[in-house]
């Protein structure tokens, strides 16, 4: 008589997401997760790439952070900008880190752009979408700049401009009327910066900052906060309370040491 | 034996067959946007951003959804915009009404008890709308009701409502009606006050709720009318 | 995928026909889905008037059945309708603002009908069909000039309104309103024609680039103090060349 259920040996087991569907339908709600409702972009230009994205984290309808970081590091001459899940995008892109970094001291050479892409994608395909990672990877290797985007499920496409997130539209709309092949370092700087610009205000779910990453052969420029179209105001008023504003229901003091007069004796025996 | 079966293995099974299909067209939608209501001693505030928006888009950066109903009294309309605007269109008629009938402007505290009747009158395909009236009374003193979509309504000194209202009303809870705080000074709340408290708690709201921005426009009911006054919130 | 849009409720073959267990399948149907649509409308405000443009496409599902579609409508001399969505419902909507115009006309008190009470009317009566379940399934578009006022008003199947100095509907929400926004608000009084034109051109073209149920042929209506003037069929220049570089998806 079999008391255990037989479990498949290797590929992935979907037991929980069975589970948690079930669970579902009899109302219990899974935690609210921080999706970074995004712009991120990236295009190719005469000298290398430009990657930008906004820099708000939304929790429904709630800002989560007003400044957030969407470019990751993956290799010195590798970024990638993540949109979806906030957290699939970044333990993503530090585990494929992890692993070049790991790759890069064993084999002795620089990693190469495709080489992320692959693990990139076989690491969501194999998650059948569950992690839920919409990438935009970007780099400079051997074979010049290249330019990807991730979707969740794990396909992947290589073209000169790219937009992800859900201002990807807003975004794409500047590309479409304003990218030419061969663009000036500086052009592409500019291009992507009104293409975040254009999420940013269009789109909800973007907003902030731009930040911006441009990778050229043996050269990394990150820049952090690179434009800041949406600073706070100045508040009316200060919101400074009185001391004591806050009442006090009960007092007790303790003494927490006993302090006693004279000299005693270490005990040495 | 089979396997212990943990949970109904038949609930599980998702095929295309089962999945809901929608054959009802749902005629409500979300247009976002917050407002807020402070009443003084002979002074009504009330306050509406004007971005309106659908889904992640906006769909316009200037669609007031505050509006003067009469010369003692403003209506803020939060919800599905539609409804509000139809809403706030039937009172309007309404009080045309009665202005032929008795010869007078109608008294804000009628027209709080006919806006409660109104939205009733709609209890089984409610006006989809949280409705905040700010106005002064017949003894000149200001005074907010604040309304459910069909009709549930009371007078407060001061309320938030709409996308934003969650971060609102604590905020209004603490500045306007001092609560939990000892020793606080609990004076008549000055105009001047009173508006930048409501301006502070709009560019605070814009920072967190992304439906809330734009523009913020400010009315003030007093004995000698209706002032109304714009100013920028973040565009993002 | 199924791309018989009568289809479109009735997932799996074997339900086909009549869903089973539906108490209402026999039941009076109201439109439910839109059959035959068009796509996008784009508007702006500029110096002179407003402008309204729009293709020429009425799509069945993803089919492009119809390609000689007029999609912008004058009502009265002062008055443009665009629609996009149901075209069906779109062409009950000209009779029903026809029917409006003759009456109005005919009372002969010299009055006629200007571009915000054309609005206001079909606004209502887009209000009025979704309270009572039974949605004209359109997003329209109004734009006139009247006593040297330019209007732009939008009105949808929920009967939602709003009026701005840009507006576009479906898919050119997401396209072509971020350009138009960049180009025009701060600018409505000072935009020539010829740079409103220009930049309507380039949201046609970013919208027959990206949105899949758009076609390269369209019409172009400006409403100025001089009246109602509608362009077309024409076409944008559009440029593909870059495809030819593209290999494949990933190493």
């Amino acid at each position: 008589m079999t008391t255990r259920l037989e479990q498949p040996k290797g590929g992935f087991n979907f037991d929980n997401y069975q589970r948690n569907v079930f669970l579902e339908q009899k109302g219990i709600t899974l935690p609210k997760m921080t999706k970074t409702g995004t712009t991120i972009v990236g295009l190719i230009y005469k000298d290398g790439v430009c990657l930008g994205a906004d820099t708000r984290a939304t929790a429904g309808p709630i800002v989560a952070d007003k400044n957030c970081e969407k470019i990751h590091y993956l290799a010195p001459n590798i970024h990638c900008c993540g949109a979806g899940t906030a957290a699939d995008t970044e333990y993503t892109t530090a585990l494929i880190s992890s692993q070049l970094e790991l790759h890069r001291l064993t084999t002795g050479r620089k990693s190469r752009v495709a080489t992320a892409l692959i693990m990139l994608k076989q690491m969501l395909f194999r998650y059948q979408g569950h992690i839920g990672a919409a990438l935009v990877l970007g780099g400079y290797d051997i074979n010049g700049p290249c330019l990807y985007t991730i979707h969740p499920h794990g396909s992947t496409d290589k073209l000169p401009y790219v937009t992800m997130g859900s201002g990807s539209l807003a975004a794409m709309s500047v590309f479409e009327s304003r990218w030419r092949k061969d663009l000036e370092r500086q052009e592409a700087i500019d291009l992507v910066k009104d293409a975040i610009e254009s999420g940013i205000f269009n789109d909800l779910g973007s907003g902030s900052n731009v930040d911006v990453t441009v990778i050229e052969k043996d050269k990394v420029d990150v820049y952090r906060n690179y434009a800041k179209p949406n600073e706070r105001g100045q508040k009316e008023q200060s919101y400074k309370f009185n001391r004591g504003t806050t009442a006090i229901l009960k007092e007790s003091i303790k003494d927490l040491v006993i302090i006693t007069e004279g000299i005693e004796e270490m005990d040495i025996s | 034996m089979n396997p212990v079966s943990l949970y109904d293995i038949d609930s599980l099974t998702i095929s295309p067959v089962e999945a809901p299909v929608e054959r009802q067209f749902y005629p409500y939608a979300d247009n976002g946007g917050t407002s807020l209501a402070i009443a003084g001693a002979d002074y009504c505030l009330v306050a509406s951003d004007t971005r309106q928006s659908s889904g992640y888009s906006i769909s316009s950066r200037y669609s007031p959804k505050a509006f003067k109903l009469t010369e003692k009294a403003v209506l803020a309309t939060n919800g599905f915009f539609a409804d509000g605007l139809a809403l706030t269109k039937r009172l309007g008629q309404k009080l045309e009404w009665y202005k032929h009938a008795h010869d007078k402007e109608m008294s804000t505290r009628a027209l709080a008890q006919m806006l409660s009747n109104t939205l009733y009158y709609k209890r089984f395909f409610p006006y989809y709308v949280f409705n905040l009236l700010g106005g002064i009374d017949e003894q000149g003193r200001g005074v907010v009701y604040s309304y459910d979509p069909v009709g549930s309504y009371e007078p407060e000194m001061y309320r938030a409502g709409g996308s934003a209202a969650s971060l609102v009303q604590p905020f209004l809870d603490n500045q306007v009606g001092l609560k939990n705080q000892q020793g606080a000074q609990r004076t008549p709340l000055p105009l001047d006050t009173a508006i930048r408290i409501a301006k502070d708690a709009f560019t605070s709201a814009t920072e967190r709720d992304i439906y809330t921005g734009d523009y913020l426009e400010i009315f003030v009911i007093r004995q000698e009318g209706v002032t109304t006054e714009r100013i920028d919130l973040k565009k993002d | 995928m199924d791309h018989f849009p009568l289809n479109w409720d009735k997932l799996g073959q074997e339900n086909r026909g009549k869903p089973k267990n539906d108490i209402f399948a026999d039941a009076i149907t109201r439109t439910q889905r839109p059959i035959v649509t068009g796509t996008s409308v784009i508007a702006l405000k500029y110096k002179d008037g407003v402008m309204l443009a729009a293709d020429m496409l009425a799509s069945y599902g993803s089919l492009a059945r119809f390609t000689d579609v007029k999609r912008l409508y004058p009502v009265g001399d002062f008055t443009v309708l665009g629609a996009s969505g149901d075209i069906s419902d779109f062409q009950y909507t000209k009779h029903l603002l026809d029917t409006v115009m003759v009456e109005e006309y005919y009372t002969n008190d010299g009055h006629v009908l200007r571009t915000q009470n054309i609005y206001e009317y079909l606004s209502r009566v887009m209000y009025n069909r979704r309270s009572q379940f039974n949605p004209l399934w359109n997003a329209y578009i109004v734009g006139g000039y009247n006593n040297d006022e330019k209007f732009l008003g939008y009105v949808d199947l929920l009967g939602t309104t709003y009026q701005s100095s840009t507006i576009a509907t479906g898919f050119g929400a997401y396209l072509a309103q971020p350009i138009l926004r960049k180009a025009v608000e701060g600018k409505e009084d000072t935009l020539t024609e010829a740079e409103a034109v220009e930049i309507l051109d380039s949201c046609l073209r970013v919208l027959y680039y990206r949105d899949a149920r758009s076609f390269n042929k369209f019409q172009r209506a400006k409403i100025t103090a001089e009246g109602v003037e509608i362009t077309g069929p024409y076409k944008v220049e559009s440029q593909w060349g870059f495809a030819e570089g593209i290999r494949g998806y990933g190493p």
